[in-house]
C-alpha cells in the first residue's frame, strides 16, 4: 500500500466518521420506505406501541439480539441521546472498516511485483 | 434522535421462506467471493474496507421523501462503481451482517432477506445498469455522476422488489400485494433519487481526486487501457529472449 493510498484512506474514514458520529444526528426519524410500509393499517400510541388495525408489523418478533450494549444505534448506559447515536455511528464505522478491510487485506491476491 | 431501525425484522416473513433465502444468500456469497479473489489486490483491498465503512455511515444518515416516511442509502450501486459488482455485493453485505449483529437491526431471521434485497438484488440491478450505461456515457466525473444516479434509482427500486417477492412467498399477513408492491415502488423511487445524488456526489468526488481509484473507470472499457502497453514492452522483449 503506497503512501498516497494511505492518505486517500484516511481522508474517506475521517469523512464516514464525521457523517456517522455528527451528522446522523440531524438524521430524520421518520420510519423508512420498508418501516412506513410495515406500520401502514395500525395505530400507534406515543411509545410506538401497536393499538389497533392490521398490518404487517403485528407480526413482528423481537431481535434475539436486542438486548446487546450497541442495540438500535445507541450506547446502553449513555443517556445523552447525541453523544449515544454519534458514539455508536463511530463505533460501527471503525468495526466496519477494520472488519471489511481486514478481511478483504487477508484473502486479496498476492502478486509479487505488481502494486 | 433515535435511529430507527431500518432492515426487515423477523417475524415479517415466515422461518421456511427466510431460511430458504439465507442459503441463497449463502451460496450467492460465496461465490461472489470465489469471483473477488481476482479483484482485491493491494490497492481494492482497503478501499473495500474504506466502501463497506462509508456505507454504514452513510446508511445512518435517514432523509426525508415523504410526510412520515424517510430512507436512506442501501449503497449497492457505489460499491460497483468504487469496487465492483463481487466487492461490492461483499461490502454491502458486510455491512448488513454488523447491523445485524451490533446493532439489532435487521431480524437475525430475516439476515438472508436483507442481503438477498439489498447485497445482491440492488448490487445487480445497479451493476447492470452502471455496465450498460458506462457505454455510451462519458468517462468523466460527471458522467460516472450521472451513471450512479440513474442506476441507484433502479438499484434500489429492485430491492424494494425483492422484499415484495419475499413477502408474496411467506408474508405472516394477508396483506394486498399489489397494494404492498405499489407502496414499495413508491417510496422507494423517491429513496433512489436521495441514494443517487449522495452516490454521485461521492463517486464524482472520488474520480476527481482518484480516478484510479475508481473500479468502473478502470474496469468497465471497452478497450484495454492502452497504458500499460509501452510499460510492457521492454519486460516482453527480454522475456521473449529466453
Amino acid at each position: 500500500m503506497t503512501r498516497r493510498l494511505g492518505w486517500f484512506l484516511a481522508g474517506g474514514l475521517l469523512v464516514a466518521l464525521l457523517l456517522a458520529g455528527v451528522v446522523s444526528n440531524v438524521a430524520s426519524s421518520s420510519p423508512d420506505g420498508l418501516d412506513a410500509t410495515a406500520r401502514q393499517g395500525c395505530t400507534f400510541d406515543a411509545q410506538g406501541k401497536i393499538t389497533g388495525g392490521t398490518c404487517m408489523l403485528r407480526r413482528e418478533q423481537q431481535h434475539q439480539l436486542a438486548g446487546g450494549p450497541l442495540a438500535g444505534y445507541g450506547i446502553r448506559g449513555i443517556d445523552n441521546p447525541y453523544l449515544s447515536t454519534g458514539l455508536s455511528g463511530v463505533i460501527g464505522v471503525l468495526i466496519t472498516f477494520a472488519l471489511g478491510g481486514g478481511v478483504f487485506w487477508l484473502v486479496r491476491r498476492r502478486t509479487p511485483g505488481k502494486a | 434522535m433515535d435511529v430507527q431501525a431500518m432492515h426487515i425484522a423477523n417475524g415479517i416473513v415466515n422461518g421456511t421462506v427466510s431460511a430458504v433465502f439465507a442459503v441463497f444468500a449463502a451460496l450467492v456469497l460465496a461465490f461472489c467471493g470465489w469471483r473477488a479473489r481476482a479483484d482485491l489486490d493491494d490497492r481494492l483491498a482497503p478501499m473495500a474496507g474504506l466502501v463497506a465503512a462509508f456505507i454504514f455511515a452513510v446508511q445512518m444518515l435517514n432523509f426525508q421523501v415523504l410526510p412520515g416516511v424517510s430512507g436512506h442509502l442501501l449503497g449497492g450501486t457505489l460499491a460497483v462503481v468504487l469496487v465492483g459488482p463481487w466487492v461490492g455485493a461483499l461490502c454491502v453485505s458486510t455491512v448488513l451482517i454488523i447491523q445485524c449483529l451490533l446493532f439489532a437491526d435487521g431480524g437475525l431471521t430475516a439476515l438472508g432477506l436483507n442481503i438477498t434485497n439489498m447485497a445482491i438484488i440492488g448490487t445487480a440491478a445497479g451493476y447492470l445498469l452502471v455496465a450498460g450505461l458506462l457505454r455510451v456515457l462519458p468517462r468523466t466525473p460527471s458522467g460516472l455522476g450521472a451513471t450512479a444516479l440513474i442506476a441507484s434509482v433502479v438499484g434500489v427500486v429492485a430491492a424494494s422488489q425483492g422484499f415484495v417477492f419475499e413477502y408474496w412467498l411467506g408474508g405472516t399477513t394477508q396483506l394486498s400485494l399489489p397494494w404492498v408492491a405499489g407502496t414499495m415502488a413508491g417510496t422507494h423511487v423517491l429513496i433512489g433519487i436521495g441514494e443517487g445524488l449522495i452516490a454521485a456526489t461521492t463517486v464524482a468526488t472520488v474520480a476527481r481526486v482518484r480516478p484510479d481509484l475508481v473500479y468502473a473507470l478502470r474496469r468497465f472499457r471497452p478497450q484495454p487501457p492502452p497504458a500499460e502497453t509501452p510499460v510492457a514492452t521492454p519486460a516482453a522483449v527480454s522475456g521473449g529472449t529466453r
